[in-house]
């Protein structure tokens, strides 16, 4: 009873009322429209991001049109601008780092909280968990002077005078490129690198959250290992696991830093994995402090697009991982 | 042992096997990383790089500038988050977090959580430093720490929330036994129960934005000079970082993988500080 009347749970107007059968503090109204505001100056945040964006990209969107996400002309000298080079760029680096991460995620989520001896397991969690918190400047960094010259010269190179002999196959044309290391796959190797932490931390807190009863049961029942984790353990969590999922696709979508030293940054559609691309993120990144007027406006609309993308693949993501909690 | 069972017992002990692989794979790349920064970084690493600013291209200098920058932006980013969300995830936690609009907050936090920093740069961009009614009229310090600070927000009142509802219920009531108004019991009983939780908060929030490169590159721009002002351009180690990494000299290329490493440090510490407070909390 005193926690209901603790607790006042009714719309924001009566927030500002003092519990009915406590003595009135003055601070106490004051206390509950302060804190208030700060929960509504969140809103105003989310809100104020989408407005500038329109506000700001408007220019564009009304002189383009439609066009705007059709059109792959990007060109700042005759203030002409199309959007769906760096649209495509951004979805494929993220589908294709979210593939390369998925799969060891998952393995390495379920290896700690399954298989490892808990000795080895805390530790790796941690380890896990800490990665997760480099900030992604520090990935780009090692994608620009490591990964891509290493790439360039030991995988590049290579598979590309493997299938020189015939210009017109299909690997041939798939692995064509500028051999420098910058390209769309490049990108989401690091991207999918930078994700995987992420990805894994999450996806332990999620097999965690499963009762042990459930785990003990399954094998009680005389499933092995394998069985336990593929028939019980992840239909357990299969809601959470797509809301973890679609969590690294909003991450990988809108990662800036990462990307922005290796993708190659053109707008046209890539045309082979090693072709330069550019993302919606890295374009913005790249261009903005030297544009002026229709640019800006072309600019600001690449971060509406994205933010609409972001917000969807989000929004469902926090849908889903909030019905499923146990 | 039949045949069948043979067969379910190899494809669980090659699952076993696999899922170790994925965790190898993974520790090795990741394992790569740190070994280039700190091989790069340390070699780069000097006392200059703490008592000189941002040098011009082929000499020598440091990054003192940028660190003064990052500091003054992310702790004054900080203030700003430790305030209004310590506020909002204790509205959320104590008071109207049941309410529609209550769940409506929540959700949208925690996409804001998550939203691409670069769209934070924008907006504030967008009313800072475009010419406004709100405009400060230029790139500035303050600009770029209210950047920060929206990017920490939402992790501070997620923080808080999560610490507030692990407060017994028996805390408030007994506030209330005593006669103490809401705001008391919360201010005087359930704020310093949670006071290390909050800390832990602010901390993984601090860790965030420290790194953060993206909202700073249209909001601080960059100063190679060493200046206090938070009103005008205010050079941050990550920009200087990615300004650096880009040009083809190679004493500026040195000095990103200096300032890779102090930043990846200092992440790295003031984690592993609030983990350690967090598990001293649960204690």
């Amino acid at each position: 009873m005193l926690e209901a009347v603790f607790r006042i749970r009714e719309l924001p107007e009566t927030c500002m009322t003092p519990a009915p059968t406590h003595k009135t503090d003055p601070f106490d109204p004051i206390f509950r429209y302060v804190a208030f505001s700060a929960a509504t100056l969140l809103l105003v945040t989310l809100g104020g991001i989408v407005m500038s964006l329109v506000v700001g990209g408007w220019p564009a969107l009304s002189k383009f049109g439609f066009g705007f996400f059709t059109s792959v002309d990007w060109n700042p000298v005759t203030d002409v601008y199309g959007a769906a080079g760096p649209i495509v760029g951004t979805i494929v680096s993220a589908f294709l780092a979210l593939a390369m991460a998925l799969p060891i995620a998952i393995g390495i989520a379920v290896f700690i909280t399954q298989f490892a001896p808990r000795a080895l397991a805390q530790p790796i969690a941690i380890a896990v968990e800490l990665l997760a918190g480099i900030p992604s400047i520090v990935y780009g960094m090692w994608g620009l002077f490591v990964f891509a010259p290493w790439f360039a010269k030991h995988v590049q190179v290579p598979l590309m005078t493997t299938f020189d002999s015939n210009p017109e196959g299909f690997w041939a044309k798939m692995f064509y490129g500028i051999p420098n290391g910058a390209n769309l796959f490049t990108a989401s190797v690091i991207l999918a690198i930078m994700i995987l932490p992420y990805m894994a931390a999450v996806f332990r807190e999620l097999f965690r959250s499963i009762p042990p009863q459930v785990r003990e049961a399954a094998f009680g029942v005389g499933a092995t290992p394998f069985e336990v984790v593929t028939s019980v353990i992840i239909p357990y969590v299969q809601k959470g696991m797509v809301g973890v999922i679609m969590l690294g696709l909003g991450r990988a979508l809108g990662e800036t830093m990462a990307v922005t030293f290796i993708i190659g940054n053109t707008h046209l559609f890539p045309k082979s994995l090693f072709d330069s691309s550019s993302t919606l993120a890295s374009t913005i990144a790249n261009e903005f402090n030297e544009a002026t007027g229709m640019h800006t406006a072309a600019l600001m609309s690449l971060g509406l697009v994205l933010f609409l993308i972001t917000f969807s693949v989000l929004a469902i993501a926090r849908w889903l991982l909030s019905s499923q909690r146990y | 042992m039949s045949a069948r069972a043979a067969r379910r017992q190899i494809a669980s002990q090659v699952f076993v096997v696999v899922c170790g692989m994925a965790t190898l794979i993974a520790l090795f790349a990741l394992g790569l990383i740190l070994y280039s920064l700190l091989k790069q970084g340390i070699g780069g690493l000097n006392l200059a790089v703490f008592t000189q600013d941002t040098p011009g291209p082929d000499s020598a200098g440091g990054l003192r500038n940028a660190i003064v920058g990052s500091i003054m932006m992310c702790g004054v980013g900080m203030l700003i988050a430790l305030g209004v969300g310590i506020l909002a995830g204790t509205w959320l936690a104590e008071i109207g977090g049941d309410t529609p609009y209550g769940h409506a907050v929540r959700f949208l936090n925690d996409v804001l959580l998550s939203a691409p920093s670069i769209l934070v740069g924008l907006f504030v961009y967008q009313i800072l430093v475009f010419p406004g009614p709100l405009s400060l009229g230029t790139y500035s310090g303050w600009a770029g720490a209210v950047a920060l600070a929206i990017l920490a927000t939402p992790i501070v009142t997620r923080t808080t929330e999560d610490i507030l509802n692990l407060q017994p219920n028996a805390l408030r009531e007994a506030g209330m036994a005593l006669g103490g108004s809401q705001f008391i019991t919360i201010r005087r009983i359930i704020w310093k129960a949670a006071g290390a939780g909050l800390l832990t908060g602010g901390l993984l929030g601090f860790s965030r934005i420290s790194g953060e490169t993206a909202p700073l590159l249209f909001t601080s721009l960059n100063n190679n000079y060493l200046d206090f002002n938070m009103g005008h351009f205010m050079g941050s180690v990550p920009v200087v970082m990615y300004n650096f990494a880009l040009s083809p000299y190679e004493s500026w290329n040195k000095l990103a993988w200096a300032g890779a490493l102090l930043v990846a440090a200092a992440v790295l510490a003031v984690n592993i500080i609030g983990r350690w407070m967090a598990r001293e909390q649960t204690k």
